[in-house]
């Protein structure tokens, strides 16, 4: 037995599984995508276990652009990451398109959900004074497909939340489902039917999830 | 259900606490201020639920405009989806009755509550947690995605109005799974016949794993106290832990048990493993891990005077559970958790924790 938590047949992912994976997903992205900054790992320092580390995955800072002509489609998506820490040193000069642009700015963070056994994201968005942004404008910002589909779905797609550690309303995608479409991935990516090694657990979630978000990731960290 | 349970589930769900509810002074328009408002509350419920009941307190002195509506404790903002005696629970070390609160119909803290547009978000937040639930304990919730939307509805009002005859008739719908109350199975786990080192291998139970939803919200404090009245105030949600996480326990299915003729060691661990009841402190202790007790320790009797030695000094330093509070009981932490489960949980199948604890000195 993998002690490193192997992914579960059935597309769901142990915490010692999710650790693993979340490690390796943020060495991957900070080796391949180059045109953002690290993921960084939040350790949950008062609930260490005695010999597990838990923590989530956090990317802050993520400055998205829309474009005024309607909602945006992938290619007006400007995704701009802010690498320092300072807002002042952004040059608002290169990032504004015109007077009537504002930049949004946004925080992802994949937690781990010990009930449904898969990691879930969390997200927010903010003006520049700092202000969260409210779902509509969010909607703005997100490609035109997770749109219908917030519009469509019977069930929550998107839902306001409070985040599990951070005592805060964050916007969060629904977790039902997951382990059946991981499955689905898994089952196509291998000839032999295998599953997903760990450390590429997380990279393949992403791949699908970054996507309702319009954040997409490179094809080397499928490898 | 036995006779018993069904006298246990009546109580949880008739629970109530007083409470006193004061408008917030900036938003008392009228003179002289009104007086409180006195209304009942069902533990099992929802603070926003009692707004149709207290509203007609106030109508008249509020300013004009629109309401977004929130509650709060000495001035802590509550949080509308815990449920109304848990937050009594949490937050109120030493019982207070009745209990104190303002509410608010202005200024809602949206950066730090979620946004509550009434009975439609305490309902959704319901059936959410239900599914929630209903996955952790049966694997998928497609029992709940399964149910119609008017039995859905009905279950929600038989929650709403504190029904639980409503309830009982519609719960059958929901096709949870029954979380084994190893307690009270026939089988005797610690039978002396099957105990004793007889050759016969009985037939061999499955082993599996349950999985029990419990939310667990720990509050800490770093001194020791001699009363509850003497713990400090809580200023900030921060300084509770909130874990959402499953306790996981061995089940044993079928009746017997696989004993063998070994060598005593071995006997003992089986018998261990098998024939020791999994406690609502092991439970505790399973989702806590930094306050396990010294099992060296819990095999004294309680309230017996502790020398002081090695392992005392560690224990202190290890941090203490103080307080277990489920549905306004202390908890005495030897009980069955199984028991606890089934008799003590909420309507959403929900098992919540109210712990005191003392932190560990690092």
């Amino acid at each position: 037995m993998d002690s490193a938590g192997e992914v579960v047949n059935d597309g769901k992912i142990t915490l010692e599984g999710f650790t693993v994976a979340a490690r390796a997903f943020a060495d991957k992205w900070k080796r391949h995508n180059l045109s953002f900054p690290p993921w960084s790992w939040i350790p949950l320092i008062n609930r260490t276990m005695l010999k597990k580390e838990e923590g989530y995955l956090s990317l802050e800072k993520i400055i998205i652009l829309s474009s005024l002509e309607g909602s945006a489609e992938e290619e007006s998506l400007d995704v701009t990451a802010d690498w320092s820490e300072k807002e002042e040193s952004i040059d608002h000069t290169v990032l504004v398109q015109n007077e009537e642009d504002e930049a949004h700015y946004y925080d992802y963070h994949i937690v781990y959900s010990a009930s449904y056994m898969v990691p879930m994201l969390y997200f927010r968005g903010y003006s520049s004074d700092g202000k969260p942004l409210s779902l509509d404008v969010i909607k703005r910002d997100l490609p035109s497909s997770s749109v219908s589909l917030l519009l469509e779905s019977k069930w929550t797609f998107i839902t306001q939340e409070e985040h599990p550690y951070l005592n805060r309303p964050w916007f969060k995608l629904h977790p039902c489902g997951t382990e059946e479409w991981i499955k689905l991935l898994s089952e196509s990516s291998s000839s032999d039917g295998c599953q997903i090694p760990v450390e590429l657990y997380l990279v393949s979630w992403f791949s699908v999830v970054g996507q309702v978000v319009g954040l997409k990731i490179p094809r080397e960290m499928l490898i | 259900m036995a006779a018993n349970e069904e006298e246990a589930v009546k109580y949880v769900w008739e629970g109530a606490i007083p409470l006193q509810i004061h408008l917030h002074k900036s938003e008392v328009a009228s003179h002289p201020p009104p007086p409180p408002a006195l209304v009942l509350a069902p533990r099992i419920g929802y603070l926003p639920l009692l707004v149709h009941l207290i509203k007609p307190y106030f109508k008249d002195s509020l300013p004009p405009g629109e309401d977004s509506i929130w509650f709060d404790y000495k001035g802590l903002p509550l949080k509308w989806y815990i449920p109304t005696g848990v937050l009594f629970d949490l937050l109120c070390a030493e019982p207070e009755r009745p209990w104190n609160l303002t509410i608010h119909f202005r200024g809602y803290p949206s950066n730090v509550l979620i946004p509550c547009e009434g009975e439609d978000s305490i309902k959704w937040n319901f059936v959410n947690s239900l599914k929630e639930a209903a996955y952790i304990i049966n694997g998928n919730c497609k029992n709940v995605m399964n149910m119609s939307q008017s039995d859905q509805e009905d279950l929600w009002t038989s929650v709403m109005n504190g029904d639980l005859d409503a309830y009982t008739r519609l719960s059958p719908k929901i096709k949870m799974e029954n979380i084994e109350d190893e307690f009270s199975r026939k089988a005797s786990v610690s039978s002396p016949q099957s105990r004793q080192g007889g050759t016969e291998i009985d037939v061999a139970g499955q082993v599996k794993t349950a999985r029990v939803p419990v939310r667990l919200y720990v509050r800490s404090v770093s001194k020791d106290f001699e009363n509850l009245e003497d713990v400090p105030e809580m200023d900030t949600w921060d300084e509770i832990s909130y874990l959402n996480r499953p306790v996981e326990f061995l089940r044993k299915e079928g009746s017997n048990f696989i004993i063998l003729k070994m060598r005593c060691t071995v006997l003992m661990i089986f018998t261990w493993l098998y024939g020791k009841c999994f406690t609502l402190r092991d439970a505790i202790e399973s989702l806590l891990p930094e306050y396990i007790r010294d099992r060296a320790q819990t095999s004294g009797e309680e309230g017996e005077q502790r020398t002081t030695d090695a392992s005392d000094v560690s224990q202190e330093t290890r941090g203490e559970l103080k307080l277990v509070r489920i549905q306004g009981i202390e908890m005495k932490l030897e009980i069955p958790f199984s028991w606890v489960v089934n008799n003590l949980m909420n309507p959403e199948f929900y098992l919540h924790v109210s712990v005191l604890v003392k932190e560990p000195q690092r």
